[in-house]
């Protein structure tokens, strides 16, 4: 979000001031705790007003999310809420709208409003919970679960293959993406912040596990002693390079970009992140360095680049008009088509 | 050329209907629209129907492609478009075998005798040319014209390439039909060089076209074909011709200056609703945002998410974005937030005819949600009508925090009428009022907000964000009445669903007045664009000296207080409608009356002949007895 110019001065805030009165509901264990409580610890430091603040989700365990905020919400329908949300960013452009759902919500049944939302380019931060599973309906595949998954409802095997939610955001047009997960909410606060400062959409994709219908999904990069040689933290304007002694890095190559050791080829020709590319093609070459959550796997921003945002620049059309022509008139606009006396 | 030149052998009629006909690439909307305006300009009264086909270009020349406009001038209030037309123009041999069959018996039909030719008879099904040959035209006034070489003729001089030349005919036509009914020539010269500034001989061109007409009339003894229709005695002051989306567009408009909310309207293009998106795009200087969305269950979503921040969400659609739509519309309720829905309805099921009118959609208004999800329901009867009717869907919508239907069809979308202009100073402010402040105590003491806390019209407090303090949640999942809690408790539901009935029930709606004789046994109860058929059917049966009354209904929910009553101790109670009976199918249900249907679902809509002829068989006692 840009910030708003805000005369007066924001009173402080501290975690409480930001927890409804409503009792969490999620299954005990469930990654969603931690992200609301990254969430609700950081906003008393990013200088927001709760009266400014709206939460809009779909359906799904993760939608629940607006619910806990004593801010502005709406619980909408399944799919939809990055729809409403740009209508409302269109109207109220004062407002800081954040979209939270799943991946069944924003992938599925909501992914022709994600696409476009992103694409437009409209001032909302949207937060994907994926955890590879229709966790509120107990337990279905999703569009990201991997190919083979065993669910009640492919009980021998998804036969399809997932999105990949950075590639689809990337496909989209998408100015700022970034990945993040459950389990560090040091990262989380980081992305969080990143994209409430930026100007028009910005998505980020959050690893969450649901300890009940696909537990440990993402354990393998995001447990404590894997991170380091399975995590890959993309920093804008370094050479991208993981493993616990810095010993991996990411080349470019002709088809894309390869994992290699850093020994084998130097620092000096490991890639250097740039987020601000506005050509979307190495993002997405890193979008595919893993094709499945047992592979080291690069987080962090992958694209933040300058692009118009939308609303605004909707309004400026609209009092541009109205600057040019002078306030409308409705006797004018009856009168505007030819008349005649009687 | 001088204009309603006195002429002495031009005969004088108090209306006639003129039917322009030709294939989709000749242009007929515009010259029927074009004829129109002069018309307006003279003063008279008239109706307007533009029946075209859903294919942009059909094959050239075949049946499909066939575009047609009917008008109605008068000298008097006329109400429809007319039944027969009395005059026929028809520009290519397809026009004049699909539209021939509508010409009133000994009516004039002219024809573009240029197109009369072996390949364009062919693709019209002719194995003969009927001007020469067969029966077709017996006992019409047939008047064949080399339309296409009298213009090329005329453009010969101008340096135009033939084939653009030739594309000016539809201006012969006009300026043809002009001259025979006196239309004046300065709109139609005014209107050509702003339609065509910068390209001079396109200007040129179509100019030359009309005067050829014009003198062909004038010149080709014509003359006791001339007829001269007076003005209208309207009531005074200003008109505008109007079609119903261009009318519904400003009521969008004037509704929102009224209110004083900024307009936001979520649209994806849809035959026949698009043209408002079209209109209300233009109108950015009244703060009004069209937001054309990626399908149509964003539109509404988009348009409650501007409705959640205070603004006037309006989403415009035909039956089938209606459908996408109606899970949104189900959320609206729910959360009590107001949204206009404007459903333009056009022949269904599916894709159905898209560019012909139906009025099948009124169950869907009344009942196409999951769960029981009551909406209100507004109908417009007349092109002018769909202004006020749209201003009464938001003031309804604005007042009672709901979401409200507001229906028209493919009929009054393109059909046009004068519309006496309203002084804009006396339409009625529509008040609104966000909480602002805590309107609760809660059990520790403290103040706090309860969004589900309601006035005695049930309408709940609505703070839009940005209100400090009042920050709130609402949702879909059943709430508890008052906290706006989420609640699965049964008495809760049953209470809420109690409530969101007779919400709706307390929203105040006027009475339905009766025309024509109040206490006759045959009542006529229609609604929408059935308003001109059945006005014009019964006011000749009243002359004929038969008793019959007719109520109109511009609200379907929830019905007029009133209505019970006037239905009351009826011989017939008799519902025209486009569709199998749907009203008559609710009033049934409603008042326990033996409501019976009259349908028409043919995409076209009711002539009043036909429905004379219909009511005459209960209004004539000797065949109802
Ligand atoms: C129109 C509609 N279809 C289906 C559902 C049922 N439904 C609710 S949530 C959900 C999927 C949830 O999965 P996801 O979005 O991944 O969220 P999670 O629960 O995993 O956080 C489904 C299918 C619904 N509520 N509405
Ligand atoms: S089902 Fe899974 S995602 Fe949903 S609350 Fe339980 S653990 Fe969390
Ligand atoms: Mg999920």
């Amino acid at each position: 979000m840009t910030d708003v110019i805000d005369s007066e001065a924001v009173p402080e805030t501290s975690r409480a001031d930001w927890q409804s009165d409503q009792e969490v509901r999620w299954c005990p264990g469930c990654g969603d705790y931690s992200i609301l409580t990254a969430l609700q610890l950081l906003l008393p430091e990013l200088g927001v007003r709760r009266e400014k603040t709206v939460f809009i989700s779909g359906i799904g365990c993760a939608a629940r999310f607006p619910y806990y905020m004593n801010t502005y919400g709406m619980h909408s329908i399944h799919g939809r809420a990055p729809a409403i949300a740009t209508g409302l960013a269109l109207a109220r452009p004062d407002l800081d709208i954040w979209v939270v759902g799943g991946d069944g919500d924003m992938l599925s049944i909501g992914g022709n409003h994600l696409i476009h939302a992103l694409r437009r380019n409209t001032n909302i931060n949207i937060l994907l919970f994926n955890n590879q599973i229709y966790g509120l309906t107990k337990g279905q595949f999703s569009p990201t679960s991997e190919s083979g998954k065993v669910t009640k409802s492919s009980p021998v095997g998804l036969v399809s293959e997932p999105f990949n939610p950075i590639s689809v955001a990337l496909g989209a047009e998408a100015s700022f993406v970034a990945r993040s997960h459950d389990m560090d909410r040091k990262h989380l606060q980081e992305m969080f912040t990143r994209a409430h400062r930026h100007s028009g959409a910005s998505f980020i994709e959050v690893y969450q596990n649901c300890n009940v219908f696909n537990d440990g999904a993402f354990a393998e990069i995001t447990k404590k002693d894997a991170r380091d040689n399975m995590l890959i933290n993309l920093v804008h304007g370094e050479p991208i390079q993981f493993g616990s002694e810095g010993q991996f890095g990411v080349v470019q190559t002709p088809g894309g970009v390869v994992i290699v050791d850093v020994s084998e080829v130097g620092v000096e020709s490991l890639l250097v992140h740039d987020e601000t590319r506005l050509n979307p093609s190495t993002a997405f070459s890193l979008s595919r360095l893993a094709t499945g959550s047992n592979m080291p796997t690069p987080v962090g921003v992958f694209r933040a680049a300058v692009r118009e945002e939308y609303a605004s620049a909707m309004s400026n059309q609209v009092m541009g008009v109205a600057e040019e022509r002078g306030k409308g008139q409705l006797k004018d606009l009856l009168h505007s088509l030819p008349t005649w006396e009687v | 050329m001088t204009d309603l030149v006195e002429d002495s052998k031009a005969e004088v009629v108090d209306r006639v209907i003129i039917r322009f006909a030709g294939d989709s690439g000749d242009g007929m909307q515009l010259t029927g629209d074009r004829f129109t305006t002069a018309s307006a300009v003279s003063g008279n009264d008239l109706a307007t129907f533009p029946d075209y086909p859903a294919e942009i270009r059909a094959p050239a020349g075949s049946l499909a492609g066939v575009s047609a406009f009917q008008v109605q001038i008068s000298d008097h209030d006329i109400m429809t478009p007319g039944d027969a037309p009395e005059v026929m123009v028809a520009m290519n041999p397809a026009a004049l075998k699909s539209d021939l069959h509508l010409l009133t018996p000994g009516g004039t039909l002219i024809v573009n005798q240029d197109t009369f030719e072996e390949r364009n008879l062919a693709k019209a099904g002719y194995d003969y040319n009927p001007l020469e040959e067969g029966e077709d035209l017996a006992g019409y006034r047939t008047i064949a014209v080399p339309m296409t070489s009298l213009t090329k003729e005329a453009c010969k001089d101008l340096g135009v390439k033939p084939r653009d030349a030739e594309r000016s005919k539809n201006f012969f036509a006009l300026g043809l039909v002009s001259w025979m009914y006196s239309r004046p020539t300065e709109p139609t010269f005014e209107w050509i060089d702003d339609r065509f500034a910068g390209k001079e001989q396109i200007i040129a061109a179509n100019k030359a076209a009309f005067s050829a007409g014009h003198v062909y009339g004038e010149s080709a003894e014509l003359g006791d074909q001339r007829v001269i229709v007076k003005a209208a005695p309207l009531a005074s002051g200003t008109y505008t011709n109007i079609n119903g989306n261009t009318a519904l567009s400003w009521g969008l408009v004037a509704a929102s200056q009224l209110a004083d909310l900024p307009l936001f309207l979520g649209s994806y293009p849809i035959t026949p609703a698009t043209d408002i998106l079209h209109e209300l795009a233009k109108h950015k200087a009244f703060g009004v945002t069209t937001f054309q969305a990626e399908d149509e269950i964003a539109a509404v979503g988009s348009a409650l998410g501007a409705s959640y921040g205070g603004h006037l969400g309006v989403t415009t659609t035909s039956g089938p974005g209606v459908a996408l739509k109606s899970e949104t519309m189900g959320l609206a309720i729910s959360l009590e937030l107001p949204l206009v829905i404007v459903n333009i309805q056009r022949g269904g099921p599916s894709t159905g005819l898209p560019t012909k009118t139906e009025a099948a959609d009124l169950l869907m208004a009344m009942y196409g949600r999951h769960g029981e999800s009551p909406m209100p329901i507004v109908a417009a009867r007349t092109p002018s009508e769909c202004f006020y009717a749209a201003i009464e869907a938001c003031r309804i919508a604005l007042t009672h925090r709901t979401p409200v239907m507001l229906l028209s069809d493919g009929y009054l979308a393109n059909g046009s009428e004068p519309w006496l202009l309203p002084n804009t100073e006396e339409l009625e402010s529509i008040d609104i009022e966000y909480a602002t402040e805590f309107n609760h105590v809660g059990e520790d003491g403290e103040a706090d907000y309860w969004p589900y806390l309601r006035d005695e019209k049930l309408v709940r407090s609505m703070a839009i964000p940005g209100t400090p303090d009042l920050m709130h949640r609402i949702g879909g999942i059943e709430k508890e009445d008052g906290s706006g809690n989420i609640s699965y408790d049964p008495a809760n539901h049953s209470r809420m669903i109690e409530i969101r009935a007779e919400r709706i029930k307390r929203i105040e709606v006027p009475d339905v007045e009766v025309v024509g004789d109040p206490d006759a046994e045959v009542l006529v109860v229609g609604w929408g664009s059935t308003w001109g058929s059945i006005t014009s059917a019964l006011g000749r049966l009243r002359s004929s000296g038969h008793k019959v009354a007719h109520i109109h209904l511009t609200h379907l929910n929830p019905f007029p207080k009133n209505l019970g009553e006037v239905l009351e101790n009826r011989k017939h109670v008799l519902v025209p409608e486009m569709n199998l009976g749907q009203l008559s199918l609710m009033l049934r249900a409603e008042y326990l009356v033996d409501a019976k249907p009259i349908s028409k679902v043919a995409g076209q809509p009711f002539t009043a002949g036909e429905l004379e002829q219909i009511i005459l068989d209960y209004v004539d006692e000797k065949s109802t007895s």
